[in-house]
C-alpha cells in the first residue's frame, strides 16, 4: 500500500474504495431505489441477458444515476420475448420490457428512468414481481 | 473492474461463529462460483449484526434480505434461489412472532425499528479487515479535519460541546477528561484504550473491535492530537482472540497507509498503537488497575488523585477511554457536536449499546437514543420475556449495579436516571429476570462474582464480599434469621463506604437494590423458609396429595433416593428426610398429584 500523505490522497481513495459498499448503502435503503431486474434463465442468457444486464451497469454508471441497482431474477413467464426486465420504480407497482437489447437499454434509461415516460415494448404491467 | 452486482454478508461476530459461520462463508464462496457468478457477487464476512439470538446471520445485498438461522446446507439453495433466480428463500426469513408473517428486510424487524447505531455504525456493514471499506464509509476523514483544519485546543472544544460521556461505567465527561490531559505538561504522554470488558454477560466492546476495529484507532489518533500524546495503548483482554486478530490487522493496515507512524496526513503529527493483553481479571478494567497491570505489576487499583491525566501509565499523563466511547468520536467530528447533542437526552446526549440477556425472547447487541425507556428496550426490540412469562426485574450495571422493577419500566434510560432509581449505567449489560429468578439468589449470583473478582488489596471488599456471600448463602439455604438481613444491609453500607476502588465500592449494591425492593422475598426465605420463586433447592418440599395419588407406583420406582414409599393403588407418601429435591417425582407423575412449595 501507497503512504496516504494529505487529505486529497485519503479522498481519492475513499473514491476508488466506494464502489466497494456502495452497493450496501444503497441497499439500506432499497425502498428508495430504482430496481432493475434481469431475467436470466436459460432462454434469456441465449437471448443476450448477460449483456443487457452489464449494458445497464455501465450505463447507470456513465450516466450517474446512482439510485438504481441492477440484479437478476429467474424466468418470468415471457420466454417469447427474452430478454425481459422488470422495472420498479420507487413506489410504483413493477413492469416488464420485452426484446431488449443494448439501444433499448438505453431509452429505458433516458425515457422510463429519468422522465418516468413509458415506452413501446411493455409487455404486462399488471405484473406481480416475484419475491 | 466489473462491479459486483450482489453482496453476501456473513456475520463474523463471535456468536454467529461459533455456530459455523466460516462454513456458511466457505460454502456460499463455493456455491457462488459454482453458479459461475464470482464476478458478480462478492461474499465477505463482517462483525455483529445484532440479532444473534437468530444468528448465523446472513444479508443479502442490493434487495437488503435478512435471512435468520442460516447452516452451511442452506448455502447452496440460498445461490441457487436468491441470487440465480431472485427468488428470496422463504424459509429462511425471520417471522415476526406476532402476526407471523415473513419479514425480509431488518429495518422492518420490531427488533431494528428503534433502534440507532452510532458506535455500531460499520458493524455487520464493512469488512473488518478491510481498512478500505472504513475510509469508503468516511473512516480517517474526522483525523484529517482534526489534523488540519483545527486545533487541539478546538478539537478539545467540540468534544465538550458534543456532551460524551464516557460509557465505560462513571460517564465522565470526554471531552473535559481530554483537557485535564492536555493540561498536564510532559513530553511522553499516553491515550489507552480500555478494553477489558468483564462485566459478566457484557460483549458490546468485543463486538465493536471485532466490527470496526478502525474506529478505536481512528479515535485514539484524535485524542493523541488533542492531548499531545504520541503514543497508543490498548488494553485487551486476552480471552477475546478475534477482536484481537481483527484489529490487528487494522492497526497493521492504518500503519501501511501512514495512517498511524511518523508525519500522519503529512502533518508533523506522530502517533501509533500498541496491544497490551490482560489475562481478564475483572478489576483490572478500574483504570489505576490497568495501568499497574500495562506495567507488569500486580493488576491493583490504587487511590485517586493523581488521576491517570496528571499520572498514569509509568507516572505520565495518560487518557483512558472505553472503546465504546472511542467508537462515538469520529462521528462527532465528521457530523457535528450540535448534531450528537440533539439525540439522546440534555443530559446524557447520543446512545448507548447494550447487551441483552437473560430471560428475553431477543438476545442480541442493541443500541438505542439515550432516553429510550426500559419498557421498549424489553417489550419492542427485546420482543418480550421468554415463554410468556411475567417480568420480575432487570439489571442494569452488571455487578455494580442494580434491579429495576415493573414500575420503573417508563423510566428513560441514561446515566443519571439509573443511578436515581438506585441502579446505574455501567458499560451496558442488561440482564432480564423473570417469576422464576429469585432475587436473593440472584444478589448471590452477584456477590460470589466480586468475591471471587475481588483483589483483596482492602479489608472491607475482600472479607467484607466474602462475609455478604456467606449470608446470602445461608439465606438461599433456609439457616438465615431476620439477623442475617440486618447484618446484609449494615455490612454492605460499610463496604460501601470504605472500600478502595470501584469494585468494593459497588459491589454491595446487587444486595442493596434487591434487599429494597423485594424485602418480602427475603424474609419468606428467613422467617418461613420457603422460596417464594421455587428456586432455592433448600428450601423447596415436594409433597403428594393423597386424595390425587391414584397409586400407580411410578413416582417410587424413579426416585434416584428411594424417598417415596407406598402399595399399589394407595397413596404414596415423600420421606422429607431422603429426598433430594430433584424434581423428578414431579415431572413424572401423569395425575398431578405431586406439588413443590
Ligand atoms: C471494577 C471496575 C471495573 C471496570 N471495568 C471496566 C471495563 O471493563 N471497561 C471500561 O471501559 N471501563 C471499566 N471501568 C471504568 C474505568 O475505571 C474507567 O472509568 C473507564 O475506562 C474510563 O473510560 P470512559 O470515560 O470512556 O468510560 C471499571 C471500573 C471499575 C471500578
Ligand atoms: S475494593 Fe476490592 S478490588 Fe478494589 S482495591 Fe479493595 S480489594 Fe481490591
Ligand atoms: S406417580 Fe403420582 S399417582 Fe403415581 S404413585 Fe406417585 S404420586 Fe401417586
Ligand atoms: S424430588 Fe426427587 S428425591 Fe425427592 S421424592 Fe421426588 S424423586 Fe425422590
Ligand atoms: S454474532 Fe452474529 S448477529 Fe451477533
Amino acid at each position: 500500500m501507497v503512504k496516504i500523505k494529505s487529505l486529497e490522497e485519503l479522498k481519492r481513495i475513499k473514491e476508488q474504495a466506494q464502489n466497494s459498499v456502495s452497493l450496501r448503502v444503497k441497499g439500506d435503503n432499497i425502498e428508495n431505489m430504482i430496481q432493475i431486474r434481469v431475467a436470466m434463465a436459460t432462454c434469456g442468457i441465449a437471448s443476450g441477458a448477460r449483456e443487457v444486464m452489464n449494458e445497464f451497469v455501465e450505463a447507470l454508471g456513465e450516466e450517474k444515476i446512482d439510485n438504481a441497482v441492477v440484479t437478476q431474477t429467474g424466468c418470468m413467464g415471457y420466454c417469447y420475448a427474452e430478454p425481459t426486465i422488470e422495472l420498479t420504480m420507487p413506489g410504483k407497482d413493477p413492469i416488464i420490457y420485452g426484446y431488449v437489447d443494448k439501444a433499448k437499454v438505453h431509452e429505458i434509461i433516458d425515457k422510463t428512468i429519468k422522465h418516468g415516460e413509458l415506452i413501446d415494448g411493455i409487455i404486462n404491467s399488471q405484473h406481480k414481481t416475484i419475491e | 473492474m466489473a462491479d459486483y452486482k450482489f453482496h453476501i454478508l456473513v456475520c463474523g461476530g463471535t456468536g454467529c461463529q461459533s455456530s459455523n459461520s466460516h462454513e456458511i462463508m466457505e460454502a456460499l464462496k463455493q456455491n457462488v462460483a459454482d453458479a459461475g457468478m464470482a464476478e458478480d457477487c462478492k461474499v465477505l464476512m463482517t462483525g455483529c449484526f445484532g440479532f444473534c439470538e437468530q444468528g448465523p446471520i446472513v444479508k443479502m445485498l442490493p434487495d437488503n434480505t435478512f435471512y435468520t438461522s442460516v447452516k452451511p446446507e442452506d448455502a447452496a439453495e440460498i445461490v441457487a434461489e436468491h441470487i440465480v433466480k431472485g427468488r428470496k428463500v422463504q424459509r429462511l426469513l425471520y417471522v415476526d412472532p406476532e402476526n407471523e408473517e415473513h419479514v425480509s428486510d431488518a429495518k422492518h424487524m420490531e427488533f431494528y425499528k428503534k433502534q440507532m447505531r452510532i458506535a455500531l455504525r460499520n458493524c455487520g456493514f464493512i469488512d473488518p479487515e478491510n481498512i478500505d471499506e472504513y475510509i469508503a464509509r468516511d473512516g480517517y476523514a474526522a483525523l484529517a479535519k482534526c489534523l488540519t483544519e483545527m486545533t487541539p485546543e478546538e478539537v478539545i472544544e467540540e468534544m465538550k460541546k458534543s456532551g460524551l460521556r464516557g460509557r465505560g461505567g462513571a460517564g465522565f465527561p470526554t471531552g473535559l477528561k481530554w483537557q485535564f490531559a492536555r493540561g498536564y505538561k510532559s513530553d511522553v504522554k499516553y491515550v489507552v484504550c480500555n478494553a477489558d470488558e468483564g462485566d459478566p454477560g457484557a460483549f458490546m466492546d468485543r463486538s465493536i473491535l471485532e466490527g470496526d476495529p478502525n474506529s478505536v484507532i481512528e479515535a485514539m489518533a484524535i485524542c493523541g492530537y488533542a492531548i499531545g500524546a504520541k503514543y497508543g495503548r490498548v488494553y485487551i483482554r486476552a480471552e477475546y482472540p478475534l477482536a484481537i486478530d481483527r484489529l490487528s490487522i487494522a492497526i497493521n493496515q492504518a500503519r501501511e497507509y501512514g495512517l498511524l507512524g511518523d508525519n500522519i496526513l503529512g502533518t508533523d503529527f506522530c502517533f501509533d498503537i500498541e496491544l497490551m493483553f490482560g489475562a481478564g481479571a475483572f478489576v483490572c478494567g478500574e483504570e489505576t488497575a490497568l495501568i499497574h497491570s500495562m506495567e507488569g505489576q500486580r493488576g491493583e487499583p490504587t487511590t485517586k488523585p493523581p488521576f491517570p491525566a496528571e499520572s498514569g501509565f509509568w507516572n505520565q499523563p495518560t487518557n483512558v477511554n472505553n472503546v465504546e466511547t472511542w467508537a462515538n468520536v469520529p462521528v462527532i467530528f465528521l457530523k457535528g457536536a450540535d448534531w450528537f447533542r440533539s439525540i439522546g437526552t440534555e443530559k446524557s446526549p447520543g446512545t448507548k449499546v447494550f447487551a441483552l440477556a437473560g430471560k428475553i425472547n431477543n438476545v442480541g447487541l442493541i443500541e438505542v437514543p439515550m432516553g429510550t425507556t426500559l419498557r421498549e428496550v424489553i417489550y419492542e426490540i427485546g420482543g418480550g420475556i421468554k415463554n410468556g412469562k411475567k417480568f420480575k426485574a432487570v439489571q442494569t450495571g452488571g455487578p455494580s449495579g442494580g434491579c429495576l422493577t415493573e414500575k420503573d419500566l417508563d423510566t428513560p434510560i441514561d446515566f443519571d436516571n439509573l443511578v436515581a432509581k438506585g441502579s446505574m449505567m455501567g458499560s451496558g449489560g442488561m440482564i432480564v429476570m423473570d417469576e422464576d429468578d429469585c432475587m436473593p439468589a440472584v444478589a448471590k449470583f452477584y456477590l460470589e462474582f466480586t468475591q471471587e473478582e475481588s483483589c483483596g488489596k482492602c479489608t472491607p471488599c475482600r472479607v467484607g464480599t466474602t462475609r455478604l456471600s456467606e449470608l446470602l448463602t445461608d439465606i438461599t439455604n433456609g439457616k438465615g434469621t431476620l439477623q442475617h438481613l440486618e447484618e446484609l444491609k449494615r455490612l454492605s453500607e460499610v463496604i460501601r463506604d470504605t472500600a478502595l476502588c470501584g469494585l468494593g465500592q459497588t459491589a454491595p449494591n446487587p444486595v442493596l437494590s434487591t434487599l429494597r425492593t423485594f424485602e418480602d422475598e427475603y424474609i419468606a426465605h428467613v422467617t418461613e423458609k420457603t422460596c417464594p420463586a421455587g428456586k432455592c433447592q433448600a428450601l423447596l418440599k415436594y409433597e403428594i396429595i393423597a386424595d390425587a395419588c391414584k397409586g400407580c407406583t411410578l413416582c417410587a420406582r424413579n426416585c434416584p433416593v428411594g424417598a417415596i414409599s407406598g402399595t399399589v393403588k394407595n397413596p404414596h407418601v415423600i420421606d422429607q428426610s431422603k429426598c433430594i429435591k430433584c424434581g423428578v417425582c414431579m415431572n413424572n407423575c401423569r395425575f398431578n398429584a405431586i406439588v413443590r412449595h
